[in-house]
């Protein structure tokens, strides 16, 4: 695990403790509520329901896909799945159409679960519940669609009642590349499991951050929130702002107040959005037109039965089959692609699976899970690789062919010429590159790294391209003696 | 029993509901509230440490529906009725002064 | 036609009603036309109404004689007229809950009731008055006037379906629906001298229904006997998948029931009754308890001592729920607005402007009793008694099949009586509340009259989805009433 402490003076280091918040929008036809579309990007007010809307007399009706999305969240988060209630948030907001947003408050469905970041640390996960988002607010006026200096706000509400999980994360994160870690890794296992597309882009996946500072093993600070932070890379520089920001506070004597702040991406700043000071006072009380949810075992077995494997999974299967590191970029990237499947095809039709990982990861970058190049040719191409019929280069060369549609790789090497060179061929390529280059030889012997690179180039050219790269370095080294 | 209720307390919850109410209403309202709030003292003699809240007369549970999509309502209709409207949207004039 | 006719003719029974239209013996048309001739002599004076939908009602007439001349049968309220309380969404036509914030609105869809009674053949002929988003026992507290009870009109008809209420006792509708959180059907049928019900909560639909106090609310109908109340039942109860709240089962039918008699049911006096009552509403009563004595049932005292703290949990529980479901009145998407440079300025400002003092006072007592600091003492504590008093109950449950109180303390009192003193009007409600706190089901019958020789009514109440006994009782009672000349029979 990485080390990031913060420097104070007199010899404090503190660190940041953080717990992350993340809503994400469930993958249904519907809404949480009722059965007007759960769509993104349609004409606006046009996903409307009395219910939606909070039209006097309307009522609320649970969706048994969002439960069951709810629930893959939960079991995937290795989360104690239970008998849950729901109740009334009540505050104002002109995007919150009842003045209300159901949630569930003491009794959500998913409790004390966790996930395992690439790296093998543990996060807790202290609940995952369903609630309900609101509409979306555009400002007018004003600079830069904010609310302060706007002189109206208009109000979607096809947003509205789109059903929700938001996952609540212990402070256990303790560097932003964890944080960004968590992020990454809870994404890649909702896009997995199909609960949600989790875009952050979008806004299908929100992620509010807790932050605090202390001196290691000390009482937890002061927090706070930081809302608006819609990537990845954003999340680990705002933490990152934070923290020290909050240790600047500290080192100046200062109090640090509870408080919800905005990150800004352009000034790279966190800002006070407003004062936590007066807490909030939501009114929580059971929702008394909805009946508790309480999923027999039957239900969350089968649940449990229908998860695919998880990514965490999957990438220990590929490290196993490749013997690259399962937190490897090239493993992550391979399985974040869902190409893992596609992997095991080729290593079934008798292909290598590292080099087909490589491969795979270098061209098939947007050819998604099943790639158009037959497993069986590309596993036909690692093996010539293997059986030194063609070198890297060659071998590149070949694969693009393949991607562009040309098919056996056999053909595509016949056809362009390529046969491996002989082994007295290739030694009589170096040597007479060694007499051509007496100057770069002489610093290759002093051990200057460059000239490695420049007789390499020399030879290959010379054998325009047929050399392997590797074999010409070997025997390079074995003429140094 | 919470202290009795006074002007502060009822100017506070005024504010919660979001009800304008007068100096005046906010007196009228918290004699009335009080004399209520002696009233409903009555519960105050009553032993309910071993009783479970009972929020719904009938018990069920587990009271979903399918995730298929219904009808929506027909924007022109809903519009026509809303206070303010532009560009297909609701408008309501500036948001501030929400945080409390 | 002359008020005398119409009158007369609009006092018949809905069952008689649609049974002649039905059978062709009567036109839909010619019965809507007499009681909107009804309605033209008296309204003026009730105000039962906030709207009379003549064009809707006429067309709605004239389909269901179509339907008859066709030799289909428009179904079990052929041709009835109905008048349905200003809190239920009728699609198009406006709803109002009697409050200023909804002037104006129209809503998109109908009340599942409503579809009902439609596809039953009745026909909408208004929506009637109530207190403002159904808070009040007078129905005084309306945006638009109160209504005045049709057999007194110095005189309150109770509330809040004070409107529907009148409607039937005025003969301007045979039915009508009403609305009941913690009496609001019972107490102005009392008080007009009508049969009101309030079924098992989960029994008939909510969809549509305004809510005020979700957990408390159900609607029920109205009529001038009991055989008319079940037939309206009979239409109205049923599962229905768009109100989670709403009993997935089949309701057995009441107007079958209602024959049965009422030997060897057991009848519930309760001996540690909340006192306060008139004497002769007392009187009543006990003639209430001979009466089913007399046809063969057994009267067995019975004790309930949580009622006593009925009133509190209700006044703490009702404005609770209903502090939320009135938030959303914010002059965003509906209803009123008064402009205003901000959001949070239009929202206190529209909400000033746009309910009235009882429904303020009632939002204020709710959120009191939610917000942080005071939700365990207030309404936690409300929970636990609701709790107590269905335990009390369903123990007495054990020993009775119904049992009989008064539906309200006293008699219709004037107007304006108790608006000044908001405690003495939530006592009204002291008899009836706890049937809703249950979620049982309670009724009330017409029995004789009381002081100045107003209407009294008796309360049945029965354990949940008990309708059929306690529809038993009711016809009995009302068999005897008119034999004895109390009740409506002996008019
Ligand atoms: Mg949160
Ligand atoms: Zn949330």
């Amino acid at each position: 695990m990485s080390e990031f402490l913060i420097d104070g003076s007199e010899g404090g280091r503190f660190e940041m403790v953080v717990g992350l918040e993340v809503h994400v929008e469930l993958a249904t036809a519907t809404k949480l509520f009722s059965g007007s579309p759960n769509r993104f990007g349609d004409e606006p007010n046009t996903n409307i329901d009395p219910v939606t809307l909070g039209l006097p007399g309307a009522l609320p009706v649970l969706n048994r896909q969002a439960v069951e999305f709810a629930m893959r969240i939960g079991l995937a988060l290795n989360c104690t799945v239970q008998a849950c209630t729901f109740h009334r948030k009540n505050y104002f907001y002109p995007d919150m159409p009842k003045a209300y947003q159901i949630s569930q408050y003491d009794v959500p469905l998913n409790v004390d679960g966790w996930l395992d970041l690439p790296d093998g640390t543990r996060i807790g996960v202290e609940r995952a519940h369903l609630e309900e988002d609101t509409g979306k607010s555009t400002h007018m006026g004003g600079s830069g669609g904010r609310i302060h200096g706007s002189e109206s706000s208009l109000i979607d509400f096809n947003r509205a009642g789109v059903p929700l999980v938001e996952i609540v994360g212990r402070p256990d994160i303790r560097t932003p590349e964890q944080a960004r870690q968590y992020v990454t890794e809870l994404r890649a296992i909702l896009v997995a499991i199909g609960a949600s597309d989790a875009k952050m882009e979008e806004g299908s996946m929100r992620v509010d951050a807790n932050v605090s500072v202390r001196l290691p093993g000390g009482e937890l600070g002061t927090r706070c929130e930081i809302k608006n932070l819609n990537s990845v890379r954003s999340l680990g520089r705002a933490v990152e702002y934070e923290a020290r920001r909050q240790v600047a506070l500290i080192e100046a004597g200062e109090r640090i107040r509870q408080e919800t702040r905005h990150w800004d991406e352009t000034d790279g700043r966190t800002h006070t959005l407003r004062s936590k000071e007066d807490a909030d006072d939501y009114r929580y009380f059971l929702e008394p037109d909805l009946v508790p949810l309480a999923p027999d075992q039957a239900w969350i077995d089968a649940v449990r039965a229908a998860l695919p494997a998880l990514p965490a999974e999957r990438r220990a299967s590929v490290a196993g089959m490749t013997g690259v590191a399962a937190d490897s970029e090239a493993v992550m990237v391979l399985v974040d692609r869902g190409q893992d499947h596609y992997l095991c095809q080729v290593a079934d039709a008798g292909g290598d699976p590292a080099r087909a990982l490589i491969h795979i990861k270098e061209a098939f970058a947007d050819q998604g899970e099943q790639p158009l190049v037959e497993a069986g040719h590309l596993a036909t191409l690692t093996q010539m690789e293997l059986r030194g019929d063609l070198t890297a280069t060659q071998a590149k060369q070949v694969l693009a062919e393949m991607v562009s549609g040309a098919g056996d790789p056999v053909a595509i090497a016949a056809a362009k010429g390529f046969e491996a060179m002989d082994s007295s061929a290739l030694e009589a390529l170096v040597d007479q590159t060694i007499a051509d280059l007496p100057d770069v030889w002489a610093k290759f012997c002093a051990g200057e790294g460059k000239a490695a690179g420049a007789l390499v180039g020399a030879v290959m050219k010379a054998s325009k391209g047929q050399a392997d790269g590797k074999a010409v370095t070997a025997l390079l080294h074995s003429r140094k003696g | 029993m919470p202290e009795r209720i006074d002007v502060h307390v009822v100017a506070k919850v005024s504010r919660l509901a979001r009800l304008d109410l007068t100096p005046s209403e906010i007196e009228v309202t918290t004699e009335q509230l009080a004399k209520m709030l002696d009233h409903f003292a009555d519960i105050d003699a009553v032993d309910l440490d071993a009783v479970v809240p009972m929020t719904q007369p009938y018990p069920l549970i587990n009271v979903l529906r399918e995730d298929v999509e219904q009808p929506c309502l027909d924007r022109d209709e809903v519009l026509a009725v809303a206070p303010d409207v532009e560009d297909h949207r609701f408008r309501v004039p500036p948001i501030i002064g929400l945080e409390d | 036609m002359s008020t005398a006719d119409s009158s007369s003719f609009a006092m018949s029974s809905a069952t008689q009603i649609a049974a002649q239209i039905r059978s062709g013996q009567m036109t839909a048309s010619a019965v809507l036309e007499n009681h909107l001739a009804a309605i033209t002599a008296r309204e003026s004076e009730i105000h039962a109404f906030n709207l009379v939908t003549i064009d809707q009602a006429r067309a709605q007439a004239a389909a269901v004689d179509a339907m008859v001349a066709a030799g289909q049968d428009p179904g079990p309220l052929a041709g009835v007229p109905v008048a349905i309380k200003d809190n239920m969404c009728t699609r198009g036509v406006p709803t109002t809950c009697s409050s200023r914030m909804l002037e104006g609105w129209r809503p998109p869809y109908d009340a599942t009731v409503v579809t009902k009674l439609a596809a039953a053949g009745a026909v909408m002929i208004g929506k009637t008055n109530l207190d403002e988003f159904a808070m009040g026992s007078s129905t005084e507290n309306s945006a638009f006037g109160p209504t005045r009870n049709p057999r007194d009109t110095s005189r309150v008809p109770g509330g809040s379906s004070g409107g529907s209420a009148a409607a039937v006792a005025a003969g301007f509708a045979p039915i009508s629906l009403g609305s009941d959180t913690g009496g609001s059907i019972r107490q102005p049928a009392a008080l007009c001298g009508v049969v009101g019900v309030k079924p098992t909560y989960g029994m008939v639909s909510r969809l549509g229904l305004v809510a005020f106090a979700s957990s408390l609310d159900q609607i029920g109908p109205f009529a001038n006997d009991v055989a008319d109340a079940a037939l309206v039942m009979d239409v109205i109860a049923g599962h229905d998948p768009g109100d989670s709240t709403s009993i997935p089962m089949e309701h057995p039918s009441l107007t079958a029931a209602i024959a049965q008699g009422v030997e060897g049911l057991r009848i519930g006096r309760i001996t540690d009754l909340p006192g306060g009552a008139d004497p002769e509403v007392e009187a009543r009563l006990e003639e209430a308890f001979a009466a089913l004595a007399a046809a063969g049932a057994q009267i067995v005292d019975v004790q309930v001592p949580a009622l006593t703290y009925g009133l509190t949990a209700y006044y703490l529980i009702a404005p609770a729920e209903a502090s939320s479901n009135l938030a959303r009145y914010d002059g965003v998407r509906y209803g009123m607005r008064v402009p205003a440079s901000d959001t949070n300025s239009m929202y206190m400002a529209t909400r000033h402007e746009g309910f009235g003092p009882e429904v303020k006072r009632r939002i204020m007592l709710g959120t009191y009793a939610l917000s942080a600091g005071y939700f365990d003492a207030y309404y936690g504590k409300a929970l636990k008694v609701r709790r107590l008093i269905a335990d009390d109950f369903d123990r007495a449950y054990q020993q009775v099949d119904v049992m009989l109180t008064p539906t309200a303390p006293s008699v219709a009192f004037a107007l304006g009586a108790k608006t000044d003193d908001p405690l003495a009007m939530y006592l009204c409600d002291t008899y009836t509340i706890p049937s809703n706190l249950a979620g049982h089901p309670a009724m009330s019958v017409p029995f004789g009259t009381g002081a100045d020789d107003l209407p009294v009514g008796v309360q049945i109440m029965a354990a949940t989805l008990n309708e059929p006994v306690m529809f038993r009782v009711a016809a009995a009672l009302e068999a005897a009433a008119g034999s004895n000349g109390n009740g409506r029979g002996g008019q």
